[in-house]
């Protein structure tokens, strides 16, 4: 293994990148001595060595377009860059927020469609842009249901109803909207533990939001009675899109009863993401709740088109329109696809995670065994026998070059493996991986301490994940 | 105290009881084996008054953060500073130095209500 190295390490005192010519105008006098600091050791080297540090540096990264990237939940799919081109257009990427909105019709146009693409997609009634990144999309979903029920005098609804399976953020959100939340159990099948929900929906209750297919991978056969029983008993049904990649084309969220949908343009429109953003996060829903959608819409009036405000809005979420660029990205994403097109998409990602099971079932742990959509969720069980923990078979994987599955998550399923594999990938890939995972269950049961030392091959070793949240050295110290 | 004398919840605490209607308690050795590296404890304030299976603290792991519960009514008499310096030692030591509340309790016959060491063994390998 190459050692890396940091710019203090190679410093010489003396050496510089470049060499200014002799000054030939009058010096200006420096700043008092108590402003200048003398003690900072700034690293001194050639401009040649500046370049390969920080190129070793940016080989060492690992995304979407060095390899596989199979993080469950997260859709990690390859993202064309055609896109990327698209969004750079002058007539988009120069657009000032504070221009006036007559000067800019192409960019009002393009937002007008798309919300009406995803509207047509989740097969609800309108769509608002604004929301920046996932989360915030359920933050308006939960503040439209706060103002929904506060409209209709039903301000006592003040719980949200979330499955053990959801992500983090669905609770999070709630709390954030001001509810509190009650949790409510799957069955032993992955599925909503429906008769808990019939025991816990009452009139306390605000909203219950699910996640379809939810975080098992797995699409809720008892969607249609989950959501009678909710608007049964007056609560609302909000979809975190977060999958949507699986449905597009098939299945619309309109059409089982869910009141309000939050997308991920990034996630399921392909936009490069997990580096911390940008994402964009639309909020779709029917009628009841479009009067209290998030500011601006874009309206038409015959062929022009301006910015609205709906009458019970929750107000804007930001100074802007939302995530312009990942906008023109997802547009460019529907429109070169076209229907077919995303119809494959969501075919293939389907087909791609029931291989990978299919594949690996017989050497991992399957908890539950059905055919799933996008996503797979595998046990390291078995493995547990041998001594070796999912991190350990994680950390493993990172040897053979791929980017390991989500673990631990999600957290009602022990030792958790979840594999996405996303519908970019060839059968050539998924294979490779399958056979990393083969081997790593053949080192499990015959060198266990090979996978508890893993990676071996990495820039640096494993880890102490413990000791960095104990005691974290968030500084490095000259 | 052996910890075969001491009294456990369906959610994986346990108390020990002490002389003078006190008691200790902390989360059993499945429950920090299912959580992993423990990385930070929250735990309630000197005084509070806390109710049988209400929420009393929190325990961050590195893989996540989890809520625990009061296996007693009663008060809080004193908590296990220690374990908040080191939070290894809940791994280390669950039913011994990383205890984590010291109470006053405040309804002992509700002790008759949690399982003692053989049910929850039973428990505990039912939920394996």
């Amino acid at each position: 293994m190459r050692r890396h190295y940091l710019l203090p390490d190679i410093s010489a005192p003396g050496r510089t990148g470049c060499r200014l010519p002799d000054l030939d105008v009058t010096p200006s006098a420096l700043p008092s001595a108590e402003m200048l600091r003398t003690d900072l050791a700034l690293p001194e080297v050639s401009e040649g060595d500046l370049v390969r540090y920080f190129t070793a540096l940016s080989a060492l990264n690992y995304g979407v377009d060095t390899g596989f990237y199979p993080l469950g939940s997260c859709t990690m799919k390859y993202n064309p860059k055609w896109h990327e081109d698209v969004a750079r257009l002058p007539g988009f990427a120069s657009v000032h927020p504070l221009q006036p909105a007559d000067s800019v019709p192409g960019a009002l146009r393009l937002i007008f469609e798309l919300q009406k693409y995803l509207a047509e997609i989740t097969g609800l009634a309108v769509s608002s842009l604004a929301p920046m990144a996932g989360a915030q999309g359920e933050l308006a979903g939960i503040l439209m249901v706060r103002a929904y029920h506060r409209k209709r005098g039903e301000a006592a609804r003040r719980t949200i109803l979330v499955p053990d399976s959801a992500h983090g953020t669905n609770p999070a959100t709630a709390v954030m909207g001001g509810f509190g939340t009650a949790v409510v159990p799957s069955d032993a099948d992955g599925n909503l533990d429906i008769k808990s929900l019939d025991a816990m929906m009452n009139e306390e209750v605000a909203a219950l939001t699910l996640t379809l297919p939810n975080t098992f991978g797995l699409f809720d056969p008892q969607i249609l009675e989950i959501a009678r029983l909710v608007h049964r008993r007056g609560g609302l049904l909000c979809g975190d899109g977060a999958n949507l990649n699986s449905l597009l084309g098939k299945v619309k969220f309109g059409d089982l009863g869910f009141d309000c949908v939050q997308l991920n343009l990034h996630k399921t429109f392909a936009t490069p993401h997990g580096g911390g953003g940008p994402g964009a996060g639309p909020v779709c829903v029917n009628d009841t709740l479009a009067p209290f959608l998030p500011t601006p819409l874009v309206v038409a009036d015959g062929r022009d088109l301006s910015f609205d405000s709906p009458p019970d809005s929750i107000g804007r979420l930001g100074a802007a329109y939302g995530n312009f660029g990942v906008m023109v990205r997802a547009y460019a994403y529907i429109r070169s696809l076209g229907a077919e097109g995303l119809k494959e998409v969501s075919e293939n990602a389907v087909l791609n995670a029931n291989y990978l099971k299919e594949k690996l079932k017989k050497h991992y742990h399957l908890p539950y065994d059905r055919p799933c959509l996008h996503e797979v969720v595998l046990s390291g069980k078995r493995q547990k026998v041998d001594g070796v923990r999912t991190l350990d078979i994680a950390k493993r994987l990172l040897d053979y070059g791929f980017h390991p599955p989500t673990i631990y998550f999600p957290l009602v399923v022990e030792e958790a493996i979840l594999i996405e594999p996303t519908e970019t990938e060839s059968k050539e890939t998924l294979d490779a991986f399958v056979g990393a995972m083969l081997e790593i269950a053949r080192e499990a049961e015959e060198n266990p301490d090979l996978l508890r030392g893993a990676p071996h091959d990495t820039p640096v070793n494993r880890l102490d994940e413990a000791a960095a949240a104990r005691k974290p050295d968030l500084r490095w110290k000259m | 105290m052996d910890v075969k004398d001491y009294r456990f919840t369906r959610e994986h605490e346990w108390l020990r009881p002490e002389p003078d209607n006190l008691g200790t308690m902390g989360i059993t050795d499945y429950a920090q084996s299912q959580l992993g590296d423990i990385v930070y404890l929250e735990l309630p304030a000197v005084g509070t008054q806390v109710t049988q299976s209400a929420k009393m603290g929190e325990i961050e792991a590195v893989k996540a953060v989890t809520e625990f519960y009061s296996p007693a009514s009663g008060r809080v008499t004193e908590t296990n500073q220690t374990a908040v310096a080191s939070p290894n030692l809940v791994n280390e030591d669950p039913f011994g130095k990383g205890w984590l509340v010291r109470l006053e309790l405040s309804q002992p016959s509700e002790l008759d209500a949690l399982m003692n060491y053989d049910q929850y063994r039973q428990f505990v390998a039912r939920e394996v």
